[in-house]
């Protein structure tokens, strides 16, 4: 089996999908690149190079290059989905849904609900999220809370190139709008990947390791930042279970219930900033549902309230890292050794 | 005289090991077959057991641990051998080439057009030849214990059936005559006119309805855990493997396969959880489920007819099948060979794979 970076499994996923589903189609800003000018056609595949190769293959009557224009990619892919097309939209950064929210919030999740499940809406809108790239506060937020937050939404977020294979098939074929965020600063991670077409459910976690002690849960890059400090704890004698809920709207609430009542302790890891955010939602989940398996506080590992910093330095401080979802195991566990000295 | 232990080699595919617990301590005394230590291979736990008797010495290899095969992990030497001697030889090891399937290492699966199908196969070894049918839901990598011991003397062909493995995900023909059709036509496709045949549980009734299908083009016919020799069947693990999703259903279920249940790890259920995501995989299940059960039952049994075979047969069977009933085994005809094997499932070429190879052996060169 080949070794593929997540760049290449998306790719895969876009061309596997567009090859069986004729109604599968791109639109995106520079998802060829070069189309409108003088240019070369297809020079970029996306500004990352997600979308290489697509062009030449699809054509312009299914891989759309659009001006930059949010709101009118959105809309486009809306009114395309609840007409028959699979569109699958490309917003260069999930920095920039602002401008669209109206299209995402107000018609494209609501539209199942309120023509009484009469109207399907199989749209994906791809997206680049994330932090570490040096790219200052309006391109490197992690915004999947918001979509999170909507009914009618389904988020997605994976942290390897296996997942995103599946997980994007699955989108694609999903007939919910499905916002599917990719961390850029993981593109070039590499996993073993099938070259078949497969899909992997939403709502099913990813359970990477099992410990007794603790329970880790991280979506996105933030899952590499908790098996690193996972493997550090292991090293001190504490092992951790290591949850990757893969989607966040659906959320798999039992993989995460069952693994906290079993070592009562949690610990949340998320690049996004603290307030009504994911890490949130997963704490006050095992606080309502599994509260009497706690041993100890529960401890969110996140960004701080502010924007991205572009300085460096500030941006590394930034981002939650090994060392401190270390300390936050560390934290909690302590507080079960107080309780029972 | 210090004899090593070394990571042992048990699949084709296998080129690293980890040892998961050691069950002899440095200075006990070990017998030939005893249980040393339990490794971890990225398909399975397994447990290596001591070729020879003597005196355990040293643990090179500690609990955790991950080496490549052929790596020093124990040592064993008389009692009255030095420490000091231990010491240079345990600094002087070099990993020197793993001996087992004859420069098989190389090997690469391969895929043979039959029919609109591509079917996955890995060949390893020469002589004559030996054609490997898995079971419902399984794949060629099964056979990996069994495979590489044999291609050093045997020209060894393990296949992956329509809908599993790497070959095609549709399986048109899912009955066990259609099954035998399709191998008839796969060994045509590589060239192979006679070969033993060792079939697993479903493989295993395609076996035997091959070998009386084509009667000149079975040299030997093994069968492991068969099914197709009566009735009862746990339909329930059918059913289970097709519609399990979560981990923990998977690998409940897959414990039913073996003796010893800690032998399912994760990476085992992972691989059959991803199989399963595959496009076509379901469908083709489903379509072997159809086929293959009449409600609880098995649909096709062709125990009245073991007495028609006339190459050796051979039927080889786990005491403690949770599958198929071991019971299935008794009463039958004289021209049959049955050997039961203790503390195995229904996995044998798993849970008892040296002992599986040393009655291949024994059969294919009765059969030549």
């Amino acid at each position: 089996m080949a070794k593929k970076s997540i760049r290449a499994a998306v790719n895969d996923a876009l061309k596997l999908e567009m090859r069986r589903d004729p109604t599968v189609i791109l639109i995106g800003e520079d998802v060829a690149g070069g189309a409108g000018g003088s240019g070369v056609q297809d020079a970029w595949g996306g500004v990352l190079g997600v979308t290489k190769g697509l062009y030449k293959e699809f054509g312009p009557g299914r891989v759309i290059d659009t001006p930059i224009t949010e709101s009118a990619i959105i809309g486009v892919a809306a009114g395309a989905a609840v007409s028959g097309l699979r569109p699958v939209a490309e917003l260069m950064f999930v920095d920039f849904m602002g401008v669209c929210f109206d299209q995402i919030f107000n018609q494209a999740a609501k539209f199942r609900y309120m023509f009484g499940g009469k109207a399907r809406t199989p749209m994906v809108i791809r997206s680049m999220m994330g932090a570490g790239f040096r790219a200052a506060a309006q391109h490197s937020q992690s915004l999947h809370a918001l979509f999170t937050h909507i009914p009618g939404l389904k988020v997605v977020m994976p942290s390897n190139a296996y997942d995103a294979k599946g997980l994007l098939i699955q989108a694609i074929r999903d007939d919910d709008p499905v916002i599917f965020l990719e961390h850029k600063a993981i593109y070039d991670l590499e996993d073993e990947v099938p070259d078949e077409a497969y899909t992997i459910p939403f709502g099913e976690a990813n359970i990477l390791r099992e410990g007794d002690d603790v329970t880790i849960v991280a979506i996105s890059r933030m899952v590499h930042v908790a098996m690193d400090a996972a493997k550090r704890l292991a090293a001190a004698g504490i092992q951790a279970t290591v949850i990757d809920p893969r989607t966040t709207s659906p959320l798999d609430e039992d993989s995460i219930l069952e693994s906290v009542e079993e070592t009562g302790h949690l610990v949340v890891v998320d690049e996004a900033n603290p307030r009504c955010s994911f890490a949130t939602d997963v704490a006050a989940l095992v606080a309502d549902r599994a509260f009497g398996a706690l041993k100890g506080p529960i401890k969110l590992v996140t960004a701080p309230h502010s924007p991205v910093p572009f300085a460096p330095n500030l941006e590394d401080a930034y981002i939650p890292n090994a060392a401190k979802v270390e300390a936050a195991v560390r934290a909690t566990l302590a507080a079960r050794e107080l309780a029972t000295a | 005289m210090i004899v090593p232990i070394t990571m042992p080699r048990w699949g084709l595919t296998m080129t690293e090991g980890t040892v998961v617990e050691w069950h002899v301590q440095p200075g006990a005394s070990v017998g030939a077959g005893q249980m040393l230590l339990d490794i971890e291979t990225t398909k399975i736990t397994n447990t290596l057991e001591a070729a020879e008797a003597g005196v355990l010495r040293r643990h090179v290899a500690e609990v955790g641990q991950t080496l490549p095969c052929g790596a020093l992990i124990a040592v064993m030497a008389p009692p009255e051998t030095p420490d000091a001697e231990i010491d240079a030889y345990v600094g002087s090891f070099v990993i020197t080439e793993v001996a087992d399937a004859g420069g098989a290492a190389e090997v690469e699966p391969k895929t043979a057009a039959v029919g609109d199908l591509t079917l996955n196969y890995l060949r390893a070894g020469a002589g004559a030849a030996v054609v490997f049918i898995h079971g419902f839901g399984g794949d060629l990598s099964g056979w990996a214990l069994v495979q590489t011991p044999l291609a050093s003397a045997f020209d060894t062909i393990a296949l992956d059936l329509p809908g599993h493995g790497k070959s095609s995900k549709r399986v048109p023909h899912a009955d066990v005559a259609g099954l035998a059709g399709e191998l008839a036509a796969f060994l045509d496709a590589i060239g192979v006119q006679r070969a033993h045949l060792v079939g697993h549980s479903l493989g295993g009734a395609v076996a035997l309805a091959f070998a009386l299908a084509h009667p000149q083009r079975a040299a030997s016919l093994s069968l492991l855990a068969p099914a197709g020799l009566g009735r009862e069947i746990n339909a329930g693990y059918i059913r289970n493997f097709i519609r399990a999703e979560r981990r923990k259903d998977v690998e409940a279920n897959l414990r039913q396969l073996f003796c010893n249940p800690d032998l399912v790890n994760r990476a085992l259920a992972e691989d059959v959880i991803r199989y399963k995501r595959l496009d076509g995989v379901r469908q083709s299940l489903e379509a072997l489920e159809g086929a293959f059960l009449s409600g609880e039952q098995q649909a096709t049994v062709l125990r009245e007819r073991l007495a028609e075979v006339q190459a050796p047969v051979l039927v080889i069977w786990g005491r403690e099948d949770r599958i198929v009933p071991p019971a299935q085994g008794q009463g039958l005809p004289a021209n049959v060979q049955v050997e039961w094997l203790e503390r195995s499932g229904h996995m044998p070429q798993v849970e008892a794979a040296d002992k599986v190879v040393a009655l291949l052996k024994r059969h294919f060169a009765k059969a030549a």
